[in-house]
This record gives C-alpha cells, sequence and structure tokens, in this order.
C-alpha cells in the first residue's frame, strides 16, 4: 500500500514539476525548438535542472544494493544502438515538433482538462497500441520461420 | 510569443529530477513516461498498479496548483485538431519503437549516461528542431 501511495506522491511531485517548468505548454515547447522564430529558450532550464539533480541523486541512490520497495534496480538491459531506435526516436521528433506535445508533458496536461490535451493523449495511446500490434505481427512470422 | 522563464524553468525541472531519483530510489525504475505510460495500456503489466498510481498524481497535480490558486499555469496549443491527431499517432508510434521519450532518455538516461539514450536524445531533439523549422517557416504552418 505504501509502495502505490508513494507512487502517487512521486506522479505528484513529476506533475507539478512539468506544470511550473511550462514543459505542460505546447506553445512554450514549440518556441524553444523555433530559434529562427519566436524562440523561448525556458526548455533548456527544464532539461538542466532535471538531469543535474537526477545525476547527483542516482549517484546515491544506485550506489545501495537495493531500492525500498523491491529486490532489484530495473534499468534497461539493452545496449544496442539500432535502427529501431534511431527511427523510433526520429518518428517521435516529428510528432513532438508538428504538437508540441511530448508523452511526459501531455500526460499532466490532462489535469488542466484542456479538450486538446485529451485529443493529442488519445492518439498517442491509439499509436502506441498500433506499434504494438505492428511489432507482434512482424516478430511472430520471423520467429516462426525459424 | 511565451515569455522566458528560466527561474520557472529550472525550479520546475529540479522537480522532474527529484521524481525522477524518487523512483529509482523507492521503486527501482526508470522516470519516463513511455514505459510508464505502456504499462497501463492493455494487456496490462503484471505491475500496473504503481504506474497507473504515478499517472494520477502527474495528472492530478496541475489541478491542484489550479486549485490552490496561487499559481498561473500557462497553456496554449496553437495547433489543429486532425494535426494534433496524426502528431500523437506518431508520437506513440515513435516512442514505442524509440523505447522512451523526453524523460526516459533525456533525463533518467542521459543521466545514468546511456550511450542509447544519448543517440536517442541527439536524434529526438534534431528531428523535432527540423520539423519546427518545416512546419513553421517552410509550410507556413502553426
Amino acid at each position: 500500500m505504501a509502495r502505490i501511495a508513494l507512487a502517487a506522491l512521486i506522479g505528484l511531485v513529476f506533475g507539478t514539476g512539468i506544470a511550473i517548468s511550462g514543459m505542460i505548454n505546447p506553445a512554450k515547447v514549440l518556441n524553444f525548438f523555433d530559434i529562427a522564430g519566436t524562440w523561448d529558450p525556458s526548455l533548456a532550464f527544464v532539461m538542466g535542472g532535471a538531469l543535474v539533480v537526477t545525476m547527483i541523486g542516482y549517484r546515491f541512490v544506485l550506489r545501495r544494493p537495493a531500492p525500498v520497495f523491491d529486490t532489484r534496480f530495473h534499468l534497461p538491459g539493452s545496449r544496442a544502438i539500432d535502427t529501431r531506435l534511431v527511427a523510433g526516436s526520429a518518428v517521435f521528433g516529428i510528432g513532438w515538433g508538428i504538437t508540441g506535445f511530448c508523452p511526459g508533458g501531455a500526460i499532466p496536461a490532462l489535469g488542466l482538462m484542456e479538450t486538446d490535451a485529451f485529443v493529442f493523449v488519445a492518439a498517442m495511446v491509439g499509436g502506441i497500441v498500433l506499434a504494438r500490434i505492428a511489432q507482434t505481427a512482424l516478430v511472430r512470422p520471423a520467429t516462426a520461420a525459424n | 510569443m511565451t515569455a522566458f522563464t528560466p527561474l520557472a524553468s529550472l525550479f520546475g525541472g529540479a522537480l522532474i529530477g527529484l521524481s525522477a531519483v524518487l523512483l529509482m530510489a523507492f521503486h527501482g525504475r526508470i522516470a519516463g513516461m513511455t514505459g510508464i505510460l505502456t504499462g497501463v495500456i492493455p494487456p496490462l503489466a503484471r505491475d500496473w498498479s504503481w504506474r497507473a498510481a504515478f499517472l494520477a498524481g502527474a495528472i492530478v497535480a496541475p489541478a491542484l496548483l489550479l486549485a490552490s490558486g496561487g499559481i498561473e499555469i500557462g497553456f496554449e496549443s496553437p495547433v489543429p485538431a486532425p494535426w494534433l491527431v496524426i502528431g500523437g499517432l506518431i508520437v506513440g508510434v515513435g516512442v514505442y519503437f524509440g523505447s522512451g521519450c523526453t524523460s526516459g532518455h533525456g533525463v533518467c538516461g542521459l543521466a545514468r549516461f546511456s550511450p542509447r539514450s544519448l543517440v536517442a536524445t541527439l536524434v529526438f531533439m534534431a528531428a523535432t528542431f527540423a520539423t519546427v523549422f518545416v512546419v513553421r517557416h517552410l509550410l507556413g504552418g502553426f
């Protein structure tokens, strides 16, 4: 129970950070990427602040044998820099550039009860579902062939 | 135009970092929105409950800030709805295959010096800069 309650609290900290920093605002995000136009460098400060705190915090946390509520740290095991990673990231960037919404900004934006946030998140969830289906369809025949 | 807000952005960014550190310290998890969200889309991940709780907290936070009245949260979405749908689909597909987004790769991954996350972050930042330039300055869009 404490595990779930604390996850909610940590989510609250995340959402507060997204809201205060301006990451929640698509117009602000798009302006960060518009150096040739109405440039707003604020997001560099969001990324910088988040990165410095996480870097320092991780140094202490990951030195411990295990997290409080689990037997081990769940760190991504894959080290491959492959087409999937690069192409996926490029596709994400195109969508972010069109809309100004990224997943971490859009989910907290739902709390503002803005229609545009709901439209984006619904489409994004649809995209994740489609990608999952495509992956299953692509991987299964390949496995069967072996 | 949006106002340049270095202090608020730095402070908000630090809170995002704090949540990433806490989620690792207590749950042993990367605070990446893509990974957390994917686990609550059916078929549910076995450990969906903490993910749902995190998402609920993240959604409630701006509402609480607004209700507290002491703070103004800017929100403006200049993009027409059909493009939000197209862009949303594209983002969903991209973050799924790219295994992460700004929070997962750009904050947590870079913080633990993951070469994969560095490549992913450089690629999606470059793609976003290029897309905004094309949309705003070549196509004359939003």
